[in-house]
C-alpha cells in the first residue's frame, strides 16, 4: 500500500537499468525500505543495481525481461506480483537509437518501434489487469517531450513517445474508476547514457532530478507532469508554432 | 458498487467493492463469499487513514444497522445495532439521564468502530477506554458464524482482540454497553490558560482527579519561552442545581447545531503557517482562566461537530493526524516532540494534550498510563521524515501510536508499540486463518 505521505511499500521497475528509474529507487529506498523488483535483460549493471541496494538493505529482486518478448510479458509480470501485489510500476524503458538510421534502416525503425510501443503497450495492458484487481497503485510511464510535437531530427523515437504517451494518458482515464493512477512523466533532455555524446538541449535535467519530478508526482497523484516544469510552458508554445516557423528552430 | 474510499484525513484513497447488507444473514454471505483481497467493515469514516477501506476487496458499509434495540434504564444497560452512531445513542440516552459515559473527539462515529478502535475521551483517565464499558458483543467471524463474546469467561480473548482489533477478528454486529446516569446535558467547566508548556504540564498533572473530563489545547506555532503554551480545560458534569433558571427547565435539553458544511473545492495550503499561527493566537485569547463556568455538550465536547465535513477545509491532499502516548516518566518527550513540530516549518492547528488513566487488558488498545499528544498535520513535502523522526522519539520512550488515527508508520513501529502484539496476531490467526478480513491498513502495517 502507499501511505498518507506517498510511501510505497513495493515498487516494480520495468527496464531495471533506466538511469532515471534508479534514481527513483533511491529517492523512494532513503528512509524506508520498500520491496523492489527490476526487471531489465540480465547484466552488469543490472547486477550492479541489485548489489548496491542489497548493500543498503533493501529487499531487491531481478527479473528477466526484454521489452521486445511480448510473449514473455505476462510471466514476468505475475513474478513481480507474487509477493504481495506492487504500489508503483515504472515503465521505464526505451532505446533512443540513431536518428538518421531509424527512419532508413528498416530494422532500426522496427526495434524503436517494437521496444517504445509495443512493449510499452504490452506491459500496460499486463499492468492495467494486475493493479485494476488490486483496486490501487500508479503506474509511471517515461515518456518524452519528444513525443509532444514530433521534429525532424528524431521523429522516428518522437513518434514511438507520442504513440506510447497518448496510450498512458488513455490508460489512466481507463483505471481512474478502479483506483489506479497513471502518471505520464515528460522529461525533456536528460543527461544519461541514453543521451551520451549528444548536446544537451535547452532546461536539461539529470536522472536524480527527473526522479524528485516523479516522487512528487507519484505522492501528488498527478497525472501528467514534466520535467523540469517549465518544459510544460515552451512545449505549449512549440506545439502552437506554424510548421514553417518550428522546422527552422534550431532545436 | 466499486467506490473510492478514504478515511477522514482523505490520504490514500483506494477502490472497492461497497456492499450495504439489510440484514445479518446478508453480511454473513458476504464473508463466506470473500474472495483474495479480503472483506472489511466500515461505520461512518472518522478514522483518520486506511483501517476502513480495502482496495480491491469487499468493504461492508454497515451504518444500516442502526437500531437501538433496548434501553434498560434499571439497569444502565443499551442493546445496540453495529452501526448506530454515538452520536445517535446519546440523543436517545439523553432523556433517560442516561450518558454513553467514552465520547471520542466527535459522535459521528459508529458503537463497530468504537469497538474496534477501542476509542477514548477526555474521560479516559477516570473511566477507561469504550471496550471497558461493553457487557457483550456479538461477532460474525470469519467461517460465517455469530458468536456472543463477553470480556470475562469463554471467549474473552477474542472479546479483547476485537476491541482495539480494526475490525480484523470479525465484524461486530451488536453489543450491550453500559452507560452511567446523569443529571443534565450541561457541564460545570474551569478553564485555565497558562503561558508555556511547562506550566501546562504542571497543571494538568496536579489535580486531574476532581475531573470527570480533561483535556488542553496547545499553540503547537509559538516558539522560545511561549513554547506549548495553552488552554487547559477540565470539566465535570452538572448537577441540576448547578445549572441557571433557564436551562433548569429543561436540564437535559440537547441541540447540536449544524452551522455549515464545507464545500469540496477548497485547495491545499489554507492552513499555513501564517492562517495557523492566527488561529493559534485567536484561540489562546478567548480562552482566559475562568472557573464554573456552564456549557453544553457541543460547546464543550464536540465544537468541531457543528461544521460538517471540517476535513475538507485541508484540500485535496488531506491531513493526517499524528497521536501518540508515551510512559509518564518520558514527559520529556511531549516537550521534544511539541519542539520539534514547532520549528519544522509544518503546521498544526488542533492540538490536543491529555493524561490517561491505567490501560485494558485488549493487546491493541491505545491509552495507557501517560500523556498522550494529538497534532494534526496537512500533507506536504517533508511530513513524512518529520513524523519518521517523531516516531524514534516516541518508541524509544516506549511510547506508541493510535490505530484509528494512523497512516504512515510501519509494520516494525507498531511492534514495538505493542509489546502484546503477536499476542493479538495469535488470536487473529486462530479465528481467520486464512486472512479474510483485510484493509488496507492490514497490508500497510502486516496486521
Amino acid at each position: 500500500m502507499i501511505d498518507a505521505v506517498g510511501n510505497p511499500q513495493s515498487v516494480l521497475v520495468l527496464g531495471g537499468t533506466s538511469e532515471i528509474a534508479l534514481a527513483v529507487i533511491r529517492r523512494y529506498t532513503g528512509a524506508r525500505k520498500p520491496r523492489v523488483v527490476l526487471a531489465a535483460r540480465p547484466s552488469p549493471r543490472r547486477d550492479a543495481a541489485v548489489a548496491e541496494l542489497t548493500a543498503e538493505g533493501v529487499p531487491v529482486t531481478a527479473l528477466d525481461f526484454d521489452a521486445r518478448d511480448v510473449g514473455g510479458h505476462s510471466a514476468v509480470l505475475d513474478k513481480a506480483f507474487a509477493d504481495g501485489g506492487v504500489d508503483v510500476a515504472l515503465v521505464a524503458f526505451g532505446v533512443l537509437g540513431d536518428a538518421e538510421r531509424a527512419w532508413q534502416d528498416h530494422e532500426a525503425a522496427i526495434e524503436l518501434a517494437e521496444v517504445n510501443y509495443t512493449g510499452a503497450v504490452s506491459v500496460g495492458v499486463g499492468l492495467a489487469e494486475r493493479l485494476r484487481a488490486q483496486g490501487h497503485g500508479v503506474i509511471v510511464a517515461l515518456s518524452s517531450v519528444a513525443g509532444e510535437r514530433v521534429r525532424r531530427s528524431n521523429f522516428v523515437y518522437g513518434s514511438t513517445k507520442a504513440g506510447m504517451d497518448a496510450f498512458y494518458q488513455g490508460l489512466g482515464e481507463a483505471l481512474r474508476p478502479h483506483g489506479v493512477t497513471v502518471t505520464v512523466v515528460r522529461p525533456g533532455f536528460v543527461r544519461t547514457r541514453m543521451t551520451e555524446g549528444l548536446r544537451p538541449a535547452p532546461l536539461s535535467s539529470t536522472a536524480d532530478q527527473v526522479a524528485e519530478v516523479v516522487v512528487t508526482a507519484v505522492r501528488d497523484r498527478r497525472e501528467l507532469v514534466w520535467a523540469p516544469a517549465p518544459l510544460r510552458l515552451v512545449m505549449s508554445a512549440l506545439r502552437h508554432l506554424p510548421r514553417a516557423v518550428f522546422r527552422r528552430l534550431p532545436v | 458498487m466499486l467506490t473510492r474510499l478514504s478515511g477522514w484525513g482523505r490520504t490514500a484513497p483506494t477502490v472497492a467493492r461497497l456492499v450495504s447488507p439489510r440484514d445479518f444473514e446478508a453480511v454473513a454471505n458476504v464473508v463466506k463469499k470473500s474472495r483474495e483481497r479480503g472483506v472489511i467493515a466500515r461505520g461512518l469514516g472518522r478514522s483518520y487513514g486506511d483501517p476502513a477501506q480495502n482496495a480491491g476487496g469487499v468493504v461492508l458499509d454497515m451504518t444500516r444497522f442502526d437500531r437501538i434495540r433496548r434501553v434498560d434504564v434499571d439497569e444502565c444497560l443499551v442493546d445496540v445495532e453495529a452501526g448506530v452512531s454515538l452520536d445517535a445513542l446519546m440523543r436517545v440516552l439523553l432523556p433517560f439521564g442516561l450518558w454513553p459515559p467514552v465520547l471520542p473527539g466527535t459522535r459521528q462515529v459508529t458503537v463497530g468502530g468504537a469497538i474496534a478502535a477501542d476509542v477514548h475521551g477526555k474521560g479516559h483517565h477516570v473511566v477507561g477506554s469504550f471496550g471497558d464499558h461493553v457487557r457483550s458483543l456479538d461477532l460474525l467471524t470469519a467461517d460465517g458464524s455469530i458468536r456472543e463474546l463477553t470480556p470475562d469467561g469463554e471467549g474473552s480473548a477474542l472479546f479483547w482482540a476485537t476491541v482495539g482489533g480494526m475490525g480484523l477478528t470479525g465484524v461486530v454486529l451488536r453489543a450491550t454497553l453500559r452507560v452511567v446516569p446523569v443529571e443534565t446535558s450541561y457541564f460545570v467547566v474551569d478553564t485555565e490558560r497558562l503561558d508555556n508548556l511547562d506550566d501546562l504540564l504542571a497543571r494538568q498533572s496536579a489535580d486531574d482527579d476532581r475531573y470527570a473530563e480533561s483535556v488542553s489545547w496547545f499553540d503547537a506555532t509559538a516558539t522560545g519561552p511561549r513554547l506549548g503554551r495553552g488552554v487547559l480545560t477540565r470539566a465535570n458534569h452538572a448537577r441540576r442545581d448547578d445549572l441557571p433558571a433557564k436551562p433548569r427547565r429543561d436540564p437535559l435539553a440537547f441541540d447540536a447545531p449544524r452551522l455549515f458544511t464545507v464545500p469540496d473545492v477548497l485547495p491545499s495550503g489554507l492552513l499555513n503557517r501564517a492562517t495557523a499561527r492566527a488561529f493559534s493566537e485567536l484561540w489562546y485569547r478567548k480562552s482566559p482562566t475562568r472557573s464554573g463556568q456552564v456549557q453544553n455538550i457541543t460547546q464543550f465536547l464536540h465544537p468541531l461537530d457543528v461544521i460538517g465535513e471540517w476535513n475538507r477545509g485541508y484540500g485535496p491532499r488531506g491531513f493526517l493526524q499524528y497521536q501518540f502516548v508515551v510512559p509518564f516518566a518520558a514527559v520529556d518527550v511531549i516537550r521534544r516532540v511539541v519542539e520539534r513540530i514547532a520549528s519544522s516549518g509544518h503546521v498544526s492547528a488542533l492540538n490536543v494534550l491529555k493524561r490517561f488513566g491505567p490501560g485494558n487488558r485488549a493487546p491493541l488498545s491505545f491509552p495507557g498510563p501517560g500523556w498522550t499528544l494529538c497534532v494534526d498535520l496537512p500533507v506536504r513535502p517533508g511530513l513524512g521524515e518529520l513524523c519518521d523522526g517523531l516516531d524514534e522519539l516516541v518508541l524509544g520512550a516506549g511510547g506508541r501510536h493510535y490505530l484509528a488515527k494512523e497512516s504512515r508508520a510501519t509494520a516494525e513501529a507498531v511492534r514495538r508499540g505493542y509489546p502484546r502484539f503477536e499476542e493479538w496476531r495469535a488470536v487473529r490467526a486462530s479465528v481467520d486463518p486464512d486472512g479474510v478480513f483485510a484493509s488496507d491498513m492490514s497490508r500497510r502495517l502486516e496486521l
